[in-house]
């Protein structure tokens, strides 16, 4: 079994992971890995030609915006708090770090 | 009107001619989800004044005349698309209060036939399940035996059809979620082509896999369904250009990967064994087909879902959508926004897609299963070069009670038959083949067919032949 830091794993994901489900997730997510882990004896190689991939990616064509503003408000209205026309966004850098 | 047996076509010709309104027909729904929703649980909302309205609205377009073949049908929704200005939560306690922006291209093809929004469907939380036992507001029963679950993770949406709550509804499939509830609960699900429809307004589970389909009692309601949400969108860069589908003459040749079936129940092999007698009878040849990467489907798919999902959700961080937890700083926001907002599969899929993804290990998962996604796909193709479609059980199961899988990779191992069709891409449906008894109880099975690349048709002419035997 592969062994996980589900701590660091939750910090990376910036998950909040209670004690008692950490516990739970040191058994279950190594399982997972292990039900998975036989991608590992499959050869990388097909029985033809490579297909050409179906997905791609892509960008919008960065023009003819519409109106400024038109969807502001009802964007707005999803975010948990606004105010005069901006999403609120908590302090980045903590006050105890800057001590 | 007998809603238990009543189909678009029949409800089609009834309006039309004015044998009953729009309205009488949306009432007679509402009426049946009262009676029935309060034990099957399949719908996280009813939209009952909105419904009205659009069916009064519907049968004035029927008196001018101008009724399209969806004008006045009662939908059901998966909690998952968005219709703007209504709640879309995806069964989940992050967005329960989420409002949607806009609509769905698919529900603004759906308005502009005036079709009825009915109500918006249980599923498992952001698609991720298989049974519908994980969604945040408890889970849907199986209308055939209450004490079962309904299949995932549209299983709101097949458990309103077959119950006769909605004529038709909407889903979502990223792993056999529409395929796999409608075997479960004796209806058709059918996922399109990756591509065939548009995802703008579909809340995104895993981007590469996820479709679009339809739920219907019989293939020519989703069919019908399909129909009208097909097609180009420049919204989608997923969608695929809109191409006029050139029908070559059938040549009745379906295959059967053999060996993948070699641990199936004798049971559901046998049942399996009948539909394909059936198809020999209606004039098919059954062969054996070598599919060989399918073995590693399972795996390579729980190793690209969680990778997609964990980064898809990465956007429901307390700030932007949904459910915000209060803190002094930004990062424990998130940490305790999504700790809070997210249930427990939907964190499991995103600690495992994180890990997936981190370094150290993406090249020997994530990268490794996507090169095994590209053989997969390669060994589909050439499996159809010498049949039109191949067949394989739905699933390995019928409904399973709820509860009975409670660790993680049980659930997983049911969709052995479905993923495979998400990884290459291509379309499939489950059409209903019969019944095996559990508990002194008949439960529906159902018999998966699988077509090239935009072999939707294939699908219906091979699943009509399966339909007409049963």
């Amino acid at each position: 079994m592969t062994d996980v830091d589900i701590t660091a794993l939750a910090k990376l994901a910036r998950l909040d992971v209670s004690d008692e489900e950490t516990a739970r997730l040191k058994t279950e997510i190594p399982g997972i890995l292990a039900f998975v882990e036989k991608i590992q004896s499959a050869s990388a190689h097909g029985s033809g030609e490579p297909l050409s991939p179906l997905l791609r990616n892509v960008m919008r064509a960065d023009e003819s915006p519409h109106e400024s503003g038109e969807y502001t408000e009802r964007l707005l209205k999803a975010a948990p708090a606004q105010k005069d026309n901006r999403i609120l966004v908590k302090q980045v850098v903590s006050r105890k770090n800057k001590q | 009107m007998d809603l238990s047996k009543l189909t678009i076509a029949e409800a089609r010709r009834a309006l039309d001619a004015k044998e009953y309104s729009a309205l009488e027909l949306t009432n007679a729904y509402l009426a049946a989800i009262r009676e029935k929703d309060g034990e099957i649980h399949a719908y996280l909302e009813v939209w009952e004044e909105s419904a009205r309205a659009e069916a009064k609205a519907a049968d004035e377009r029927i008196a001018r005349g101008e009724s399209m073949p969806l004008t006045g049908i009662p939908i059901a929704v998966k909690d998952n698309i968005l219709i703007q200005g209504r709640i879309a939560s995806a069964a989940s306690k992050m967005l329960e209060h989420y409002v949607a922006s806009y609509d769905a291209t698919v529900i603004q093809k759906l308005k502009m036939q005036g079709a009825v929004f009915i109500g918006r469907t249980n599923m498992d939380e952001f698609a991720l399940g298989s049974s519908t036992e994980n969604s945040a507001y408890g889970p849907t029963k199986n209308p055939h035996d209450t004490s079962r679950v309904p299949g995932g993770t549209s299983g709101g949406s097949a458990a309103a059809v077959a119950a006769g709550m909605a004529l038709v509804a909407l889903g979502s499939d990223t792993g056999g979620s529409l395929r796999q509830p409608a075997a479960f609960c004796g209806v058709v699900g059918l996922k399109p082509t990756y591509g065939a429809v548009s995802r703008f307004g579909l809340m995104a589970a895993a981007s590469s896999l996820d479709q679009i389909g339809t739920i219907g009692k019989n293939i020519e309601d989703a069919r019908t369904l399909l129909e009208a949400i097909q097609g180009h969108d420049a919204n989608d860069s997923t969608s695929l250009p809109d191409v006029k589908a050139s029908q070559s003459a059938l040549k009745k040749r379906v295959g059967v990967p053999r060996a993948f079936l070699k641990d199936l129940n004798p049971e559901m092999l046998a049942k399996f064994e009948d539909t394909l007698a059936s198809l020999r009878e209606a004039g098919y040849e059954v062969r054996d087909v070598a599919i060989p990467a399918l073995e590693y489907a399972l795996a390579v798919y729980y190793i690209i879902n969680p990778a997609e999902v964990s980064t898809n959700l990465a956007r429901f961080d307390g700030i932007r959508y949904g459910h915000s937890v209060d803190a002094e700083a930004i990062q424990d926001v998130y940490m305790k926004s999504r700790g809070t907002g997210f249930g427990p599969e939907v964190r499991r899929r995103i600690l495992v897609g994180t890990f997936v993804l981190s370094s150290g290990y993406v090249d020997a998962y994530y990268r490794k299963a996507r090169v095994v996604r590209e053989v997969i796909r390669a060994d589909f193709a050439k499996a159809f070069e010498s049949v039109d479609a191949i067949a394989l059980p739905t699933a390995p199961s019928p409904a399973f009670k709820l509860g009975e899988k409670s660790d993680p990779v049980s659930l997983y191992l049911g969709d052995i038959f479905t993923v495979p069709v998400n990884l290459a891409g291509v379309p499939a449906i489950s059409v209903p083949a019969g019944t095996v008894q559990r508990d002194g109880k008949q439960l529906p099975i159902g018999f998966q067919i699988i077509a090239p690349h935009r072999g939707e048709e294939i699908l219906f002419n091979v699943g009509f032949d399966v339909e007409k035997a049963l």
